[in-house]
């Protein structure tokens, strides 16, 4: 069997970041698999604008922020393979994969550094009742469709979902040639990026129906049109609030499933709330020198984020590998995400293992206005920070330092939570 | 002219022209849909029923009880999966017990074997999720699961092998009697035979109607379903059954030979005869009425929903058999549930019915076995990786849910009878079954069957018909 230090699961730009900084750190024997055609993940298919601000200060095309990374990868001589599958992970880092050429292989590693993106919810998953004709894809696979073979799914759009796949392909669709009807959000606000509302549906005159669902859906052979109504708080349609749309194409950006069936296949304790890995501060799983970064641990909407936790997740295997890591002492801090605050990644921190700096990430459950960040150690807030606006659709930060948590050696537990001012 | 038409490539009809090409006979099925099993046979329960719910002395309880006795032999015979899992009654309330009772009887008449009543605490043994309300159940160890695309396609691939010819996209929208026979009219011209057999579901009241004065009237009985991910495949292991109670009829959970979880149906007579759609009312009734056998069913894991037709006859009989006034012509209508079940039974019955009008005899070349889509995930490593070098299109993966290599999608394609759409595909191979349900694969697929069948992107579909995925190319209109 063959022996690699380093194995990645997915090539998209959390498994490119995490290749890249763990060569930086010293590991030479990496191997990323990749079951695509070429690196670079979703990034391929997101040819609009918008990548990068953070990481680069330029704005990038998704192919362009992918490149870069790639061209890092291939400068610095890491090994990959292309068209493989990662068909299973064991308890013990025995990587099962195959493709064409070599057929079914297995691979002994030291680490694995999970990578492997998300999937969309699909129709089925909400239980929209009516026919089951063609015309009713999920965002991102018409977004592969449009975006890299050049086919349109059709000319009269409705759109379920205002997730930023849907939003970004309501102006590809404009773009292409196929009206975009309306796009209804089930719940009272979206669950995309502001900036995306903006320069995806009111700069193209769609609107945005929230507090919406589709309630049927028609057409035998081929979708001829959909019926949406509005809800009530507890999302349940209203009767006698139909509506009518003719179209021939229903688009559904109802939300990203991180995709971890590997990961339970492995044994990785998982979060209800993310569908993806628990993970401790070095992003680091239930099961030791088992990483996980990018989509597959929780949902990002900027992949700048994505690229900054899997240089860490790189980095934290590289220490393993290297044997660097100091030994836990035991001590183990939890982070207790309350009140609006959904979950946080890490959701365990032991301080003797923490970087200098960490970042925890996070979502909030609703929308709040004029409302503190705050978080407590024990009962003592020790920070609180303003916000004008929170949503679901945009994740939130808190940066703790190691000095600071290392000053209170009775420390259990980290507080998140939003306070209404 | 042909010796025998057989309308509908649905289970009866595949049934009934496997059986028919046991003998020297010049045999045709003609299908409206663009491929088999796209009627009702393709959205059902996908049991075998073990055979005590139906009336002493029907003839549904006859084809019923022969029809799974002999699932388990063709299922290996023409290589589809067949679980026999056995089936669970449930009864929740105690003053229902003598219909518990009843149903055993019925059951013990019909020659059900094994069938025996379970109390609660070994009930909770064989079942842990059982209903906290259950009391008692009828046990019927003959009970079974089946995969309902794979025994029609087996059924029609091997009739196929032994001579029978298919015509797909074919309607027939009239009969005439003819010197000796019948003339069809369809929508791709005239066809003639001696014989007719009538297997067109839902629609075999229209058929029949065509040629006989003694008219019968199908009613579709919708049924709606929901489908739960694998990851709840083992909440219960037997098929659970609710005993008709105050709930009405009641909602089966079970497991499905692929290892996912059905729950369903409803019963709703409808009009429309292709109204398979589903409702609300309808999916939240599955929604509810399963708890009441079954608890905690993980609901949140739904990946598909859909819905079927019986095809209810008034007298709920299966009605098989010559038509005194119409001679050569055979009915195979009111097949509604136990119809899977019954098919082997039923394609037996056809065909003797056929044999003692036509006098048949014997074809010395019959092969009465088929090999089904090959399944790498059933082979060794060493063996999976010789076919990988022998074929590497088996090293690829083109579903990632259920793990289907180009190689089997290809085998779909290339053999007889083989598949020309999506849907075509995914029912013999699974690909786009699971649970992201065609996302991932689906452009995969549409560039395999371009490629396969020299057809453009634009014309390849779901289903047939006008079912196209991609309606252009970008900025065409523009
Ligand atoms: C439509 C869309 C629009 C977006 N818009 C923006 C934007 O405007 N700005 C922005 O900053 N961010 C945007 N994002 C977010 C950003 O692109 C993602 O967060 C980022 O791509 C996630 O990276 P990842 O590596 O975790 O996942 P992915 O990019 O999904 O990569 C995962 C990789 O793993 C591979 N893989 C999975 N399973 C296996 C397996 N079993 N074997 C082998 N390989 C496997 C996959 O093929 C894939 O290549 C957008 C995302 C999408 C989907
Ligand atoms: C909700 C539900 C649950 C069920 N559960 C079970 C179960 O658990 N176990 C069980 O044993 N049975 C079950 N059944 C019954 C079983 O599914 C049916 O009895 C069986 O599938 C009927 O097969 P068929 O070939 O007669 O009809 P179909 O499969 O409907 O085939 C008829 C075919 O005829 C074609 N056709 C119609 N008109 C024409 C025309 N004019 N020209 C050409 N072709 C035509 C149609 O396109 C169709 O393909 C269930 C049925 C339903 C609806």
């Amino acid at each position: 069997m063959k022996a690699y230090d380093i194995v990645i699961i997915g090539g998209g730009p959390a498994g490119l970041a995490a290749a890249v900084s763990a060569k930086e750190k010293g590991v030479d024997s990496i191997l990323i698999l990749e079951r695509d055609k070429e690196l670079g993940g979703i990034l391929n298919q997101c040819i609009h604008n918008g990548f990068g601000l953070h990481t680069f200060k330029e704005e990038l095309t998704g192919p362009e922020y992918a490149a870069r990374f790639i061209k890092q990868v291939l400068d610095l001589g890491i090994e990959y393979k292309l068209h493989t599958m990662v068909m299973d992970i064991s308890h013990d880092k025995v990587v099962t994969a195959m493709n064409r050429e070599e057929g079914m292989f297995t691979i002994q590693a030291k680490t694995v550094i999970l990578a492997m993106g998300c999937r969309e919810r699909s129709r089925g998953a909400l239980n929209i009742p009516g026919y089951r004709p063609a015309g009713i894809y999920s965002a991102g696979t018409a977004q592969r469709l449009v975006n890299r073979e050049g086919f349109m799914p059709g000319r009269e759009v409705v759109i379920l979902g205002s997730g930023d796949i849907g939003l970004i392909m309501a102006r590809r669709m404009t773009f292409e040639g196929a009206k975009v009807k309306v796009v209804a959000e089930l719940m009272p606000y979206s669950g995309g990026l502001k900036r995306n509302i903006v320069q995806c549906l009111d700069d193209y005159g769609i609107p945005l129906k929230l507090s919406h669902t589709v309630v049927e859906i028609r057409g035998k052979e081929r979708l001829t049109g959909i019926t949406i109504a509005e809800v009530d708080s507890k999302g349940k349609p209203i009767p006698g609030t139909e509506e009518d749309y003719d179209c021939d194409t229903l688009l559904l950006s109802v939300g990203l499933i991180p995709e971890n069936e590997l990961s339970r296949g492995a044994g990785v304790e998982m979060s209800p709330i993310t569908s993806g890995p628990l993970v401790n501060e070095s992003l680091e799983t239930n099961i030791e020198g088992v990483f996980a970064c990018g989509n597959v641990l929780h949902v990002h909407d900027l992949v700048d984020f994505v690229s900054e936790e899997a240089g860490a997740a790189g980095r934290n295997a590289a220490a393993f590998v290297m044997g660097e890591r100091r030994t836990s002492q035991g001590r183990e801090i939890k982070l207790n995400p309350i009140e609006g605050v959904r979950y946080t990644v890490p959701s365990v921190i032991h301080p003797d293992q923490m970087d200098d700096k960490l970042t925890v990430r996070f979502r909030v459950g609703n929308v709040y206005k004029n409302c503190y960040i705050s978080v407590y150690f024990d009962d003592e807030r020790i920070s609180r920070r303003k916000r004008p606006v929170v949503a679901p659709g945009e994740m939130e930060e808190i940066k703790l330092e190691r000095e600071k948590l290392l000053s209170y050696p009775d420390l259990k537990t980290i507080t998140v939570k939003i306070e209404e001012a | 002219m042909y010796d025998v038409i057989i309308i509908g490539a649905g289970v009866s009809g595949a049934a009934a022209a496997r059986e028919l090409s046991r003998y020297q006979v010049k045999a045709c099925v003609l299908e409206k849909e663009e491929d088999v099993c796209c009627g009702t046979s393709k959205a059902n329960s996908a049991i075998a029923h073990a055979g005590y719910d139906a009336a002493n002395g029907s003839l549904m309880a006859k084809l019923n009880v022969q029809g799974n006795k002999m699932m388990a032999q063709l299922s290996k015979d023409l290589d589809f999966e067949f679980i026999q899992n056995g089936s669970l009654v449930v009864c929740t309330e105690e003053e229902n017990r003598p219909g518990l009772e009843a149903l055993l009887e019925r059951g013990i008449k019909n020659g059900v074997e094994g069938l025996r009543i379970v109390e609660r605490e070994e009930l909770v043994e064989m079942e842990p999720n059982i209903s906290d309300e259950a009391v008692a159940a009828l046990y019927a160890p003959t009970g079974g699961i089946v995969c309902p695309f794979n025994l029609n396609i087996a059924l029609a691939e091997n009739a196929c092998a032994n001579g029978v010819e298919f015509r797909f996209n074919t309607q027939v929208e009239e009969i005439e009697r003819i010197q000796g026979g019948y003339r069809l009219k369809t929508n791709q011209g005239d066809v003639e035979a001696k014989c007719v057999v009538n297997a067109a579901g839902v629609f075999a009241d229209e058929i029949h109607n065509m040629v006989s004065e003694k008219k019968i009237t199908i009613i579709p009985r919708r049924g709606d379903y929901c489908l739960l991910d694998k990851t709840a495949g083992n909440h219960v292991k037997r098929t659970i059954f609710a005993l008709p109670g105050k709930y009405g009829k009641g909602i089966l959970v079970s497991p499905t030979v692929h290892g996912n979880l059905i729950v369903g149906p409803t019963a709703i007579d409808i009009q429309d005869k292709e109204g398979t759609n589903t409702t609300r009312a309808g999916l939240d009734e599955v929604i509810t009425k399963c708890a009441n056998t079954v608890k905690n069913v993980p609901l949140r894991q739904v990946i598909t929903s859909f819905a079927g037709l019986r095809a209810h006859e008034e007298g709920h009989e299966f009605l098989i058999g010559e038509l005194p006034d119409a001679p050569g012509f055979v009915d195979c209508a009111g097949i509604e549930s136990p119809g899977l079940t019954s098919s082997p039974a039923i394609g037996c019955m056809v065909a003797e019915i056929i044999k003692g009008i036509l006098d048949l005899k014997e074809n010395p070349d019959f092969v009465g076995t088929r090999k089904g889509i090959l399944n790498p995930e059933t082979l060794s490593m060493e063996e999976r990786n010789a076919l990988i070098k022998e074929k590497p299109a088996y090293g690829n993966i083109i579903c990632r849910c259920e793990m289907v290599t180009e190689g089997e999608i290809l085998d779909a394609i290339h053999r007889p009878l083989g598949a020309k759409s999506l849907d075509g595909v995914k029912r013999r191979t699974r690909a786009g079954m699971g649970r992201c349900q065609a996302g991932f694969c689906s452009p995969r697929t549409m560039e395999i069957l371009s490629r396969e069948l020299s057809m453009d992107m634009m014309e390849i579909t779901k289903s047939g018909g006008k079912s196209s995925f991609v309606v252009g190319t970008n900025k065409d209109q523009i």
